[in-house]
């Protein structure tokens, strides 16, 4: 069954077309990554498909539903988990609460919220200290938080976005083993640079460029796509 | 003791102190105390919107004098007893907020700022306006007669000082529950960092709007007493000066903090009422301590209290 | 007519203190709400030097014409140096900050110049009848009639004040220091880039955003008494006209200023002056809220 689907999903910025005329669909159950050379339009796509950003036209169906006229709030309220690409905790709050506020949309009473965001946390191995403000942690640490933010909302589709960047190799190790984990029971889609992760995690991959769909497909077809080289390597 | 405790025991204490030190000052600041007391109220109802949300208004004024008002010609032309009365001016509290609400919050930053300033500026001349009923700057006393609530007189010194000093826990302790609660929580979440609240799934305009009608309601009410309890509404009361006064109350005390908007109050009531018996330009002492504060202490007293000592502060 | 010329000085004065605050909020971003009080300080000082130069009131005004808005310019420039460089140009910091300036120097002024309102002498006032134009029996015809009539004073406000704005756009438009400051209005870190002395522009600009409305002051004193209160109907005022005039455009300024000073005259015949006031107020809050460019604006940058 598909849970996401665009179909002539378009932004243009003054003139600059982001995203053009895309249609993308995603199976339930599936880790997607979606990969392409910077200012491809990655972010912008995801920005559309949560809310963030209006599109110029085209639709997003979420679940069979269409959700194009849905401001973001409600799309994250059907089920929709998004994490920054920027890290953007809330720096002068605790790591805890940072976690709670995720929680506290889905959970009521104060001890259910606790044991899901203590929960969350071991996920992404962050237990220790979590009444430090979440500001004072690491880059690499505050990439986790955001993803700790995610998994507490027990999403049906989780986006990540550019979720390794800055984490260490064992971080990134484990992030992989999180997302496998996460895989039996969450939609997946991340934008991701790192090849490692994306072959190692991803059922399958979409590639962008210049905001239109290059190619999608298994990681090993991609990686192995001649127009994907191309993208990548400036020439395409 | 957790800090949950140690707050209840902070802010509980705070209030029996206020009702011991009844019995116990002179008279004449006895009854600045209880001045204190009612504008403490309104610089909580300020907070709640400046300190916990985020929003800065610079048309506060316009709630002060909308429970003022809504009392004050309540009781002068229609008659209502001080019950409806305070009925009346939460009434028309909650009405002008929401209604500013729903218009100010489709702006944000420098032009909220403007866009409330400019809403409270239209109300002060609607008074101005409407001198008639309100008597424009002049104002209207009312009677000891119209002011007796539930048979107990709101003219004497030590009713008045209880009545004050009821209001002012109702809203500090609501104040508390709110930013301990969920709710509150949200608030917070919206000040920090808007955009990350709302891809939480938050409906940011709804909180906001909620933020703003309690805010204004505190506020109002705590205009509504203050007419009741002094006996007098005038126009000084919607007048910009009335807006600046709760932002440099908590300020001064610490925004963002539950105890703040009354040290902040209680601290330049004092400084404002000595340095008007040196010279008529008191309010000099307002704009030194604005330009001060943004420069040296963004977090206030009690702010910095926080920052350096009791992190568990609400 | 005779309203419509009146609403010209209006407009003139409004003009001079609104490109002042507009110049200040396009290119530094910041909205300086003690602007109305550097109006006042302009008036003030302008009775100060009048009554303290001798010699024919031309001499004294000429004198004021100078000094106000200089004295006021650096004021307003060590004010910049002193306290907005100090809270990094945050826009609400600034705002907080600038109501603490607002009142100290609204309440220096009255502990100094005190309470009283005071005139300065126009330097000329002759009277200048205009004629009227009317159907007669015998066809157009030409009057004179009593009243209406202007002084040529007021006609010298609206031609310095044209020609000071035609100066402040040869000076944006024209010069170095212009081009300077449209770059730092462009963007601040890639001016900095450059070695643009962004500070020193910004402490420039906001002498000359407080300079422009001392000179608008020193202007209109001879027709309104000097008074430490004065400051908030120009601030008003002035806010009103950057903000439907587009914030930050200088063009959309001087136009939204003609067109409040001129109606200021023809609508306050209609009604009320607290009518005017408060449909104005309620126009420009509706304005920021469903218009943010300004009703000149062409959308959003």
């Amino acid at each position: 069954m598909t849970l996401l689907s665009t179909r002539g999903l378009s932004k243009s910025f003054a003139g600059l077309r982001a995203v053009h005329e895309v249609d993308f669909d995603l199976p339930e159950g599936e880790v997607r990554a979606l990969i392409g050379p910077n200012g491809a339009g990655k972010t912008t796509f995801v920005g559309l498909l949560c809310g963030r950003i209006a599109p110029s036209s085209g639709q997003v169906f979420f679940d069979g539903r269409e959700i194009s006229h849905l401001p973001a709030h409600r799309r994250i309220g059907l089920g929709m988990a998004y994490t920054f690409q920027i890290t953007s905790v809330f720096a002068r709050l605790s790591l805890f609460e940072n976690v709670a506020l995720a929680a506290r949309r889905r959970l009521h009473g104060a001890a259910a919220v606790e044991a899901e965001v203590m929960s969350a946390l071991a996920k992404v191995g962050l237990t220790e200290a979590p009444e430090r403000a979440a500001g004072d942690l690491s880059y690499g640490h505050q990439r986790l938080l955001e993803i700790a933010m995610g998994l507490v909302q027990a999403p049906r589709l989780l986006i990540l976005d550019e979720p390794t960047q800055g984490l260490s190799d064992a971080e990134i190790a484990g992030f992989k083993a999180l997302v496998r984990e996460l895989s039996a029971t969450t939609t997946i889609l991340l934008i991701e640079h790192n090849m490692s992760v994306v072959m190692e995690v991803a059922d399958r991959v979409t590639v962008l460029n210049f905001g239109e769909i290059l190619a999608e497909g298994t990681p090993a077809e991609m990686h192995a796509n001649a127009d994907v080289q191309a993208a990548y390597l400036g020439t395409g | 003791m957790s800090d949950g405790s140690k707050t209840l025991a902070l802010h509980g204490g705070l209030l029996v102190l206020l009702f011991a030190l009844q019995f116990v000052l002179p008279a004449y600041h006895h009854g600045n105390l209880a001045r204190i007391m009612v504008l403490a109220s309104f610089a909580v109802g300020y907070n709640v919107m400046f300190g916990y949300t985020g929003l800065l208004s610079l048309g506060h004024a316009l709630f002060f004098a909308a429970g003022m008002y809504g009392m004050g010609l309540a009781v002068q032309h229609g008659g209502a007893a001080p019950v409806p009365g305070l009925l009346a001016g939460i009434a028309a509290a909650v009405a002008v907020s929401a209604a500013l609400g729903l218009l100010a919050l489709r702006t944000s930053g420098v032009a909220f700022m403007i866009v409330t300033l400019m809403f409270a500026q239209a109300g002060y001349l609607t008074v101005l306006y409407f001198g008639a009923y309100t008597r424009g700057d002049e104002g209207f006393v009312l009677q000891q007669a119209q002011r007796v609530l539930w048979g107990i007189d709101l003219t004497q010194p030590d009713t008045r000082y209880f009545a004050a000093l009821t209001l002012f826990a109702v809203c500090v302790l609501t104040t508390l529950a709110l930013v301990r609660a969920p709710f509150g929580r949200v608030l917070i979440a919206i000040r920090e960092n808007e955009e990350r609240a709302r891809m939480l799934g938050y409906d940011v305009f709804r909180y906001k709007l909620a933020a703003v009608v309690i805010s204004g309601t505190i506020s109002g009410l705590a205009g509504a007493v203050y007419g009741l309890l002094f006996g007098y509404v005038g126009a000084t009361f919607a007048s910009v000066q009335y807006s600046i006064f709760p932002l440099l109350w908590v300020l001064l005390g610490g925004a963002g903090t539950v105890l703040g908007p009354f040290i902040g109050t209680l601290f330049m009531f004092y400084l404002i009422d000595l340095s008007s018996a040196v010279t008529s330009a008191y309010m000099l002492v307002a704009g030194v301590a604005l330009v001060l504060l943004t420069l040296f202490a963004p977090q206030g007293l009690v702010g910095e209290i926080r920052d350096r000592i009791w992190r568990w502060l609400p | 007519m005779l309203a419509s010329l009146e609403g010209a000085v209006t407009a003139a004065v409004l003009a001079l203190t609104a490109i002042g605050l507009s110049l200040v909020f396009g290119v530094m971003r910041v909205v300086n709400v003690a602007h109305g009080e550097f109006f006042m300080l302009g008036a003030v000082l302008a009775w100060w030097v009048a009554s303290h130069v001798g010699g024919p009131p031309a001499v004294g005004f000429v004198a004021a014409l100078v000094i106000a808005p200089l004295a006021v310019g650096a004021l307003a420039a060590l004010a910049d140096m002193t306290v907005l460089k100090r809270v990094a140009y945050d826009p609400e910091r600034t705002i907080v900050a600038t109501i603490g300036i607002l009142y100290i120097l609204q309440q220096v002024t009255l502990m100094t110049y005190g309470p009283e309102a005071r005139p300065v002498e126009a330097p000329f006032n002759t009277r200048l009848a205009l004629p009227w134009v009317e159907w007669g029996e015998g066809g157009i015809q030409l009057y004179w009639p009593w009243g209406l009539s202007t002084t040529s004073y007021k006609l010298f406000v609206i031609g310095a004040a044209a020609a000071v704005l035609v100066g402040v756009w040869l000076l944006m438009a024209r010069t170095r220091i212009g081009l300077l400051m449209r770059a730092t209005q462009l963007d601040r870190e890639m001016a900095l880039a450059f070695g643009i002395p962004v500070e020193r522009v910004y402490a420039m600009v906001f002498g000359i955003g407080g300079a422009l409305a001392a000179l608008g002051a020193v202007l209109i004193v001879p027709i309104q008494q000097a008074h430490y209160l004065m400051g908030g109907d120009p601030l008003l005022l002035s806010f009103i006209v950057v903000i439907i005039g587009g914030l930050g455009s200088l063009p959309g300024t001087v136009a939204a200023a003609v067109l409040i000073g001129l109606s200021d005259g023809i609508i306050s015949v209609f009604f009320s002056p607290t009518l005017a006031k408060i449909l104005a107020t309620l126009l420009v809050a509706l304005v920021l809220v469903f218009r943010p460019q300004g009703l000149f604006g062409t959308g959003a940058k």
